[in-house]
């Protein structure tokens, strides 16, 4: 029976095709952009967790902050290169700590130029941002205050193009260094700004040579587990307020940054966009479900007869409904089916156009037709229902 | 022998008050299996309403309608369509007919609703065609068959279920007189070759002296009820 009624209600669309296609066309969009949308929102979460993961492995970066001068703030003192030593070692469970002293300035080789960031650091910094080396080698603890630089892929590429720039010399300011590693491109990070524009110096190098002091602007510091970085945090934390002489209830004028922190806090903007495209898509499916409900509403007024002609042949009101809502739910997964490859090739276009990699998450599809076939029940039984109603006396008598 | 259709001082009453219209006063009626009725009478009399009555289209304001001693008055809307399903068959005055469907799929209608499969639901529609003399034409669509044709669809339709009654409400009003007696003659076929019982709404003179038994209407009343032919006993 239940057979039967499917086979007559894709008869029934089939003898309106046109009509059937308008119909569904806010479902084809209600799903389409639902799946698109989750589509999109996955691809680039899964773009921010590769950069993340890029950018190094459980980091926490600790900045000097602002000081209150009285009314005046000011940025706070710097850190010195035992900070970074007494976390090394009072904090458990660490991996490697960088102390870095940053510095920027026209790098000078031959003819090219290039305005960049120095940072002076440890061998450390590479191994804790993740980078690889791209030729030559890092810098070792022996050769601080020595002049030799690591060049960043930018500034290799900006500087000597297609040239090997090992052993050749780059000149900062009044500094003449020998080059002597280069590292492996990252990329953009998910800010957009270029990860690899960047020389890197030995620590004493920088301080000595090139800021005339013995600042360091930031220690960087990588967990060794990712459950660890809470406590770390909080341990890196009083042993600063107390190494800066700040008093408890005083307010710390240092901040410990969690680059886990920046990643949830840009999942947490991909989240609220989602909600709001999806609340167009959700808009869109009442839409697309209205239409049904008025397309059925006029078929139902438009097959009375037909309707009277059933009920007298031995039709049951139950059966009356169910071959309309049939139809009803038929119509929108059929409207479903076209959003669901609708959505997924809009998908494709807009991850290619937005630079993010191709994702096909494939609970979508289950959902996309379960929110079709609700939409199909919820608007399709109104319209049922009244044919359902209707007295077959009338019916037969409707022109 | 309970009678196959018994109505016992039947009312029905359209509107309430001072507007209220009596279509049907105290009708007191019993038709046995087998019969062959004409009903007649002028338009308004009552015999559509009868009609409506009598296919459980429609129930009575008061009084009872018993269908094989099933009182019908008892049973909801389900139950009734029910009924209608197994024991009636229907023949209306504009055909009534599916559009755009084919004369096997119109058929084959009822057969769906009482869920005989498919290959069987064919054959016997199939069959049916055969009687009433459309073989070949099982595949045309209402708009390409004449009217007489229509009515033999349409009369397929009603009896392909093997209903015990057939009710045929102005079967040849829309048709020619050649036509007429064609249709009528195979409703007299069926009715003695199959045993179903008819019961016919005519305000044709020369339809309803063809019946075994003519009744005639008049203000919702049972005006006049007389045999025409004895009623024969059903050939096994």
């Amino acid at each position: 029976m239940i057979l039967s009624i499917l086979a007559m209600a894709f008869r029934e669309i089939r003898r309106h095709k046109m009509r059937s296609a308008l119909t569904t066309l806010g479902i084809v969009i209600g799903v389409g952009s639902v799946v698109a949308l989750v589509t999109v929102g996955e691809a680039s979460s899964a773009k921010v967790r590769a950069d993340m993961a890029a950018m190094g492995n459980n980091l926490l970066q600790v900045f000097p902050g602002s000081a209150r001068r009285g009314p005046v703030r000011t940025l706070a003192r710097p850190f010195q290169e035992e900070d970074a030593l007494a976390i090394r070692r009072e904090v458990g469970s660490l991996a490697l700590v960088a102390p870095l002293a940053t510095h920027s300035g026209v790098a000078v080789a031959g003819n090219s130029n290039h305005f960049t960031n120095v940072w002076g650091t440890t061998e450390d910094y590479v191994e804790a941002r993740g980078f690889r080396i791209g030729r030559g080698r890092v810098f070792r603890d022996s050769e601080q205050g020595v002049a030799v630089c690591v060049l960043g892929n930018t500034v290799r590429d900006k500087l000597f193009g297609d040239r090997d720039p090992i052993g050749e010399s780059v000149r900062i300011g009044s500094l003449s260094c020998q080059v002597i590693g280069t590292l492996q491109a990252k990329g953009a990070n998910a800010w957009g700004s270029d990860q690899d524009d960047f020389i890197l110096m030995p620590l004493r190098t920088v301080q000595r040579r090139l800021k005339g002091s013995r600042d360091v602007n930031s220690i960087l510091v990588s967990v060794s587990r990712e459950s660890a970085i809470p406590r770390v945090k909080s341990q890196i934390e009083s042993l600063m307020r107390e190494r800066r002489k700040i008093r408890p209830g005083q307010e710390a004028d240092f901040f410990v940054h969690d680059m886990k922190e920046v990643a949830e806090a840009m999942q947490e903007v991909t989240g609220t966009m989602t909600a709001l495209l999806g609340t167009i898509a959700a808009v869109s499916l009442l839409v697309g479900g209205i239409g049904i409900m008025n397309i059925m509403l006029v078929s139902v007024t438009e097959r009375t007869r037909e309707i009277g002609i059933r009920m007298a042949i031995g039709a049951t009101a139950g059966e009356v409904l169910l071959q309309f809502l049939m139809e009803a739910v038929v119509l929108s997964l059929l409207g479903g089916l076209g959003g669901v490859l609708f959505g997924l090739a809009a998908s494709l276009g807009m991850s290619a156009a937005l630079g993010l990699p191709p994702v096909f998450v494939p609970w979508i599809i289950g959902v996309a037709f379960v929110f079709a076939a609700a939409v199909g029940v919820f608007f399709g039984f109104f319209p049922a229902r009244k044919a359902a109603m209707l007295h077959p006396i009338e019916a037969l008598r409707h022109e | 022998m309970t009678p196959l259709i018994s109505l016992r001082k039947v009312c029905r009453v359209y509107g309430a008050g001072e507007t209220a219209v009596w279509a049907l006063r105290d009708v007191d009626l019993e038709i046995d299996e087998g019969d062959f009725v004409a009903i007649m009478g002028p338009s308004g009399s009552g015999k559509s309403t009868c009609m409506n009555i009598l296919g459980c289209l429609d129930t009575p304001t008061s009084g009872t309608y018993r269908f094989r001693g099933i009182d019908v008055g008892s049973l909801d809307r389900t139950q009734r369509a029910l009924l209608r399903r197994h024991a009636i068959g229907f023949v209306f005055q504009g055909f009534q007919l599916l559009g755009r469907t084919t004369a096997l799929e119109n058929v084959e209608l009822p057969l769906i609703y009482q869920r005989v499969p498919k290959r069987e639901r064919r054959r016997r529609a199939m069959e049916m065609l055969d009687a009433v003399g459309l073989a070949g034409r099982e595949h045309h669509t209402p708009a390409e068959l004449s009217g007489g044709q229509q009515q033999r669809v349409a009369i397929a339709r009603a009896l392909v279920t093997r209903p015990s009654l057939l009710l045929a409400d102005e079967p040849t009003g829309n048709l020619d007189s050649a036509r007429k007696f064609e249709i009528l003659d195979l409703l007299l076929r069926m009715n003695r070759e199959r045993g179903v019982t008819v019961v016919m709404v005519t305000h044709e003179p020369e339809m309803g002296e063809q019946a075994a038994r003519r009744i005639v209407f008049r203000d919702g009343r049972v005006e006049s009820d007389e045999r025409l032919r004895p009623l024969e006993a059903r050939t096994a």
